[in-house]
């Protein structure tokens, strides 16, 4: 058995309030693909985000060829030729493909940028991950897959000696996608060790030598890529769902929202369900999938070409926040930070933004009666806090979503759309989530909840909607949904639309 | 325990970003009527305040603007055209008065109107918008005008007169305007939407508020308190110049920011925007009682303005 190029012992890391990493080991060989598989959430991110020296682990270690190495920053991870293509593309669009690959290793002569060198190894570069591409071209006009390639070639030009790909295959057509499986065996052949992160299981049998699965921060298996796909998703998913979820079944009344034949181009196709009151129903999916945009496009956050969007039976115009919101309609965003809150201010100030306007008497907002309203939302979510002037930025992830709730119970919303509520949020502000949920349905409210934690799908839906690729694949009780069975939905049809 | 240190940490430091400029005022006019025995006379003060009018009113409407975060860079030559818009209208149209002051903020409201499409419908940078206004409202000054000063009409120049022989009228005008502001800010709807919109303008968007009109009534307030301080600035002279005011939006910048405000939006006030105005007003009037050249006044006021923006910054770094 040859000696593992790069092996990871023990690695843990914690954020405060979540331990995203609790013990994991993975061993790398040169010549080999090696999956990495988890739900999102996992601690695939954080994996890489170590190896690739984003992030310092708290315990365990990292050996190359048996020695112990430190990978400090980025700088130490290249020059151990460890190289890391992210999803999101560390290029500049604006400057040439060869300017790219020579980034911050410029040729030059006489101290001028020696350009005839640098389009030649360009050239060289390009040649070995067999794109052809003018190295001039500006890379803002290549398309995904060959910015990909590009990315690809930077890699190679560090002399990478392992090569980590994150969900690589998830912008590629299915041309593209063998293409690229080209390319890795390709470099597999030359000996280079690769980490191919991916969640469509039906391409790990295809490219992978090896498969590390994740699940909850740990390393649970590693298994050979030729393991069946089911046995596969039983590995990812199959924890006991414990008590954790304390859903109270609430009476169902009227449909509140009715979403009929929504459709964007390019996003999602032809969506349509109903939410009634009392009901929770959850939106499964794999992160992608389009769940946050038909939640944005419902709300009024952004267009849609087609459909329709009734709340209380009032049909609301399209791509119109001010009106959703007087119908009754909430939306607590997925980016807590980037869109749900105005970090900078207070509590007192962030419960009461979706109120202002209608606080305003004869051109003055009503700051006391604001203030009252905040204090008693925030004694009802119990939100901890010094006072209401507290800014939002030093509360932890768990009050800060209460206060992203709050604005919409301080607004007497109806139908509140959470998307990912307790992503980043600790195990016990989970739960006080959960209970104001039920507190929710309860008191007749419908509650949409999109969710890339199953467990937590599972377990405080009614009903239970699978997209995939933009369109609703599959519609479950909750009572008979199953891990395994919402997991398939979610990537099966994935599939059946790339072969399209 | 974390949050509740960070909570006080940041207020107390809201505090110092407050009181800082006002302790800094304070600190000046002591060592100012220390180093000159004319500094401290109610005539100098009352000038001072004279001196601050112009750049505090300018710089009133300006918060509003950065509050949201954008900036506005159109202000003194919005300023001068709508003093030669009521100069023009009433002595060459023959207007009376009244409708020429009407006729005149109107201008400053459609010079914000425009600024407020390009950015909130058109999607330009405040910097480049204001700056084609800049342009734009400048070179209109020059055209109504052919390039030479108007009269302003008797009773309008009153403003630049004093009431009990000895308040300014600039001053009392300069008053009122802060209040005015403060008011807006402070009280109504629009006024904090903008804090929530230079804070987190897709959170904003996203609880219901209508940016793009807010924004509207942002750069339109802006127009509209740079026509004040065109008409103040030309009743003080007796004539409306087409070149009046060219560089204020400069100074009403470094007021709003030496007073506390952020950049990059969401924090700033209309007390603070006062008492960074008067500061530079101070230290103009005091450079000026000491003698030092008009060159250095330039380097000195250069490092007041920086070292009011590092404070600002490094208050920053420290509450992240």
């Amino acid at each position: 058995m040859s000696e593992a190029t790069l092996r990871a012992e023990g690695l843990t890391k914690s954020f405060p309030g979540v331990r995203a990493l609790d013990g994991v080991d993975l061993s790398l060989r040169a010549g080999e693909v090696h999956v990495l598989l988890g739900e999102n959430g996992a601690g695939k991110s954080t994996l890489i985000k170590i190896l690739s020296g984003a992030y310092r682990p708290d315990e365990g270690r990292v050996l190359m060829d048996g020695r112990p190495v430190e990978i400090r920053d980025a700088g130490d991870a290249r020059r151990l030729g460890i190289s890391t293509i992210y999803q999101e593309f560390n290029l500049v669009p604006d400057l040439s493909v060869a300017e790219n690959l020579s980034l911050g290793r410029l040729p030059r002569r006489f101290g001028l940028v020696d350009t005839a060198a640098m389009q030649r190894r360009a050239r060289e570069l390009l040649e070995r991950v067999d794109v052809r591409v003018d190295p001039r071209t500006p890379v803002r006009r290549l398309g995904i897959a060959r910015m990909q390639m590009v990315e690809i070639a930077k890699a190679l030009s560090l002399d990478a000696r392992v090569l980590i790909m994150d969900e690589p295959t998830a912008v590629l057509t299915t041309g593209e996608v063998g293409k690229l499986f080209a390319i890795v065996r390709r470099l597999r052949d030359e000996g280079v060790a690769i980490v191919f992160i991916t969640h469509h299981l039906e391409e790990i049998a295809e490219i992978g030598d090896r498969v590390t699965v994740l699940r909850d921060g740990r390393s649970v298996a590693e298994v050979p890529a030729g393991t069946p796909q089911d046995e596969l998703v039983r590995l990812m998913v199959g924890r006991p769902v414990d008590q954790q979820f304390p859903r109270r079944p609430a009476e169902l009344g009227e449909p509140l929202l009715s979403v009929r034949g929504l459709t964007r181009r390019g996003a999602f196709d032809d969506v349509s369900f109903e939410v009634r009151a009392g009901e929770v129903v959850g939106l499964a999916g794999l992160v992608g999938a389009g769940r946050t945009e038909v939640a944005r496009a419902v709300f009024g956050a952004d267009r849609y070409d087609a459909g329709e969007v009734f709340v209380r039976g009032r049909r609301l115009p399209p791509h119109d926040v001010h009106a959703a919101m007087e119908a009754g309609l909430g939306l607590v965003p997925e980016d807590r930070k980037g869109q749900g809150l105005v970090l900078g201010a207070g509590i007192g100030e962030n419960l009461g933004l979706v109120t202002l306007r209608d606080a305003t008497r004869a051109g003055f907002v009503d700051l006391k009666g604001q203030r009252t309203a905040a204090a008693r939302v925030a004694e009802q979510l119990g939100i901890r806090m010094t006072g209401l002037d507290q800014e939002v930025r030093t509360l932890s992830g768990g009050n800060q979503q209460k206060v992203v709730i709050g604005k919409w119970l301080a607004a007497q919303a109806g139908v509140l759309i959470l998307d990912e509520p307790t992503r980043g949020v600790d195990v016990a502000a989970k739960v006080e989530i959960y209970q104001l949920v039920n507190a929710l349905t309860d008191s007749g409210h419908a509650v949409l909840m999109i969710s890339s934690d199953l467990p937590e799908v599972l377990g405080m839906s009614d009903r239970i909607l699978v997209m995939a690729r933009g369109r609703l694949v599959g519609e479950l009780r909750a009572d008979e949904a199953t891990q395994d069975g919402v997991m398939a939905l979610a990537v099966t049809d994935v599939a059946g639309s790339r072969a399209e | 325990m974390r949050s509740k240190q960070g909570g006080t940490d940041s207020r107390s430091s809201a505090w110092l970003a407050e009181n800082g400029a006002v302790a800094a005022l304070v600190v000046l006019v002591i060592a100012l009527s220390l180093l000159s025995s004319d500094f401290l006379s109610l005539t100098n003060l009352l000038n001072v305040g004279v001196q601050a009018a112009v750049t505090a009113i300018l710089a009133f409407g300006s918060t509003f603007v950065i509050v949201t975060g954008g900036i506005d860079l159109s202000v003194g030559s919005v300023a001068a055209l709508s003093a030669i818009t009521l100069a023009w209208t009433a002595t060459e149209g023959g207007l009376p008065w009244p409708a020429a002051v009407v006729l005149s903020l109107a201008t400053g409201v459609a010079c914000g109107l425009v600024n407020a499409v390009l950015i909130a419908y058109g999607k330009l940078p405040p910097f480049i918008a204001t700056l084609a206004m800049l342009g734009i409202a400048r070179g209109l000054a020059l055209v109504i005008s052919q390039g030479s000063p108007i009269s302003m009409p008797e009773a309008v120049s009153h403003l630049g007169d004093t009431v009990g022989r000895f308040l300014p009228i600039p001053v009392l005008v300069m008053l009122v305007m802060g209040v005015v502001a403060a008011i807006i800010l402070n009280r109504t709807f629009p006024g904090r939407a903008m804090y929530a919109i230079g804070g987190n303008e897709e959170a904003a968007r996203l609880s219901g508020i209508k940016v793009s009109r807010i924004k509207l009534i942002t750069y339109a307030l802006s127009g509209a308190f740079a026509a004040v301080a065109g008409v103040v600035l030309a009743s003080r002279l007796a004539s409306a110049q087409p070149q009046a005011a060219a560089g204020y939006e400069l100074d009403a910048i470094a007021a709003v920011v030496i007073g506390g405000a952020s950049l990059s939006g969401g924090k700033g006030r209309a007390l603070g925007t006062l008492v960074g105005a008067l500061i530079l007003a101070v230290l103009r009037n005091g450079l000026n009682l000491l003698s030092v050249s008009a060159f250095w006044q330039q380097v000195v006021i250069g490092v007041v303005i920086a070292l009011a923006v590092l404070v600002d910054t490094l208050r920053r770094r420290g509450t992240n």
